[in-house]
């Protein structure tokens, strides 16, 4: 199913309808991407305006995903979508929903840097947290791009990279924890950077859940909670 | 967090015991079959090549647009294509395994087993009673208790019971549309066939009378096969537990209905029920 197909219903108002919340849902991705970026970039520059912005553009996320479910809502009432146009509506419900989570991540992830951008100890950790940050940021565009080309392929791929992320979260743990071991004063500092670690692994299952949608919507295939060696397989 | 050293493990659907499961065609008892059925009009072949196995006690819907020959292929199987002239069919049809275009069969036995709806309800100009007992009073039942024991249950069988109990001599012409055609569906029930052929049963009707017979088709799966061919795809996906999908004289898809109308195999069959032009 190319993406071009969306345009060739009998019904030119459905094709409209459908182009435009999946181009919505691409205007979403990038607004979040955007917002990941920016709490990624606040953590590293202590930037505490920027960290603000990150926190008040939030409720822009919420907006769209809100508009977005009404639009699918709308969808389902009044086309009744079958078989592929049934798996877009509700490929687009999930994945707003987890794109609106990220969003939540990142916000999250601001107000941490806000809190701790002076604490000389919690700022050595912020390395690490950016090396980690930017592999989830390519993780997410990945699974963006794979959305709006409704990329199998590329879809299945990044789905195997999450692992990578879990990786580094475990190894930041561990580090951290031997911190709280050592000296118990750290605990409050390392259980926030702890957080943020905690937050980026969330956004790549979250990025990994979105890349599971756009194989359903393709293959009409539910690949959730499967096996790593499936998915490669998915990938050919 | 997943843990990263051990797999996720994959599950397992069944295990579940998701109460919905897709039906599977291997897992039941075939009622009609057809092999290699050709048919055609004169010169003009409406069905081509037809091989296609109905399971018993199920909806099964032919869908496909205008001309696609789904009424000629429901009409195969109880030979009302006998009445049209200059008709010709190859290849068989075979009921629990007989063919029905075999020399020896009684065409009015077959009807009786096979019986027939039609999109416009059409009841005989006849008091209620006199339209469902018709049938048995043509096979010779003449005994007014067993009569009216058949009327009854084959009213309550099609859901009309409450509505005409007090009305069973009135003239059936003065019923609702809906409630004619199920009135239709108890005639053809009162002779207890095997299968149900319905064309269109409820095209011609509101909403909720629309709602009624689709309840009605789920109650007597229970005891009939049952085939319908309908235009409202989202009838089919509500009523059948089967769907074929039929596009000039040729059997595209046939499959269980979930799968058909969520991730149909034929580009054909996604491109008409996403209404899009192929």
């Amino acid at each position: 199913m190319k993406k071009n197909d969306l345009s060739k219903h009998i019904s030119q108002q459905f094709n409209t309808e459908l182009e435009d919340v999946r181009n919505r849902v691409l205007t979403m991705g990038g607004l979040v991407e955007q917002q990941l970026s920016d709490a990624i970039k606040a953590l590293v520059e202590r930037d505490s305006e920027l960290s603000e912005s990150v926190i008040e553009n939030d409720y822009k996320v919420n907006g769209m995903e809100v508009s977005i479910d009404d639009e699918c809502t709308k969808i389902i009432a009044r086309r009744q979508p079958t078989a592929s146009d049934l798996r877009l509506v509700m490929a687009v419900i999930k994945t707003i929903t987890d794109l609106e989570r990220i969003g939540d991540e990142a916000e999250r992830f601001a107000k941490m840097t806000m809190q701790h951008a002076n604490e000389q100890a919690a700022t050595s950790h912020f390395g690490r947290i950016e090396a980690m940050g930017e592999l989830v940021r390519q993780m997410l565009h990945g699974a963006l791009d794979a959305f709006a080309r409704m990329d199998v392929d590329a879809a299945s791929k990044i789905w195997l990279e999450d692992r990578k992320i879990d990786k580094q979260y475990e190894s930041i743990t561990r580090e951290l924890i031997t911190y709280m071991m050592e000296d118990p004063r750290s605990i409050p500092w390392a259980l926030d950077v702890l957080w943020a670690a905690r937050a980026l692994e969330r956004i790549g299952d979250r990025s990994s859940n979105i890349c599971e949608y756009v194989i359903y919507f393709v293959k009409g295939k539910d690949v959730r909670h499967t096996t790593r060696e499936q998915m490669k397989r998915e990938a050919k | 967090m997943t843990d990263t050293n051990t797999l996720t493990h994959a599950i397992d659907m069944d295990a579940l015991g998701s109460g919905d499961k897709a039906m599977q065609l291997a897992d039941e008892k075939i009622h009609i079959e057809t092999r290699n059925l050709n048919l055609y009009y004169g010169e003009k072949q409406a069905l081509q090549d037809i091989s296609l196995e109905i399971p018993q006690h199920r909806v099964s819907a032919f869908i496909g647009p205008s001309g696609c020959g789904k009424s000629t292929l429901l009409r195969c199987f109880n030979r009302m294509n006998d009445l049209i002239d200059d008709v010709r069919i190859e290849g068989d049809l075979l009921l629990e395994g007989n063919n029905i275009y075999d020399k020896s069969v009684n065409i009015a036995n077959l009807r009786q087993r096979v019986g027939m709806v039609f999109q416009k309800p059409n009841p005989f100009p006849k008091s209620i009673y006199e339209n469902v007992a018709y049938g048995l009073r043509l096979q010779g039942v003449k005994s007014r208790r067993i009569l009216d024991e058949a009327v009854e249950k084959a009213l309550k069988g099609a859901a009309l019971w409450d509505e005409v109990k007090d009305r069973l001599h009135e003239n059936a012409l003065g019923m609702s549309g809906g409630q004619q055609q199920r009135l239709v569906i108890a005639r053809a029930i009162a002779i207890e066939p095997e299968v149900l052929l319905l064309d269109e049963p409820a095209s011609a009707l509101d909403p909720i009378s629309t709602l009624k017979i689709e309840e009605l088709i789920y109650e007597l799966k229970e005891r009939y096969t049952i085939v319908i061919v309908t235009h409202n795809m989202q009838q089919a996906a509500r009523v059948s537990d089967y769907t074929a999908f039929m596009y000039m004289g040729k059997m595209i898809e046939f499959s269980d209905t979930q799968t058909l109308f969520t991730n149909p195999s034929m580009k054909q069959t996604e491109d008409y029920i996403t209404g899009r032009y192929g």
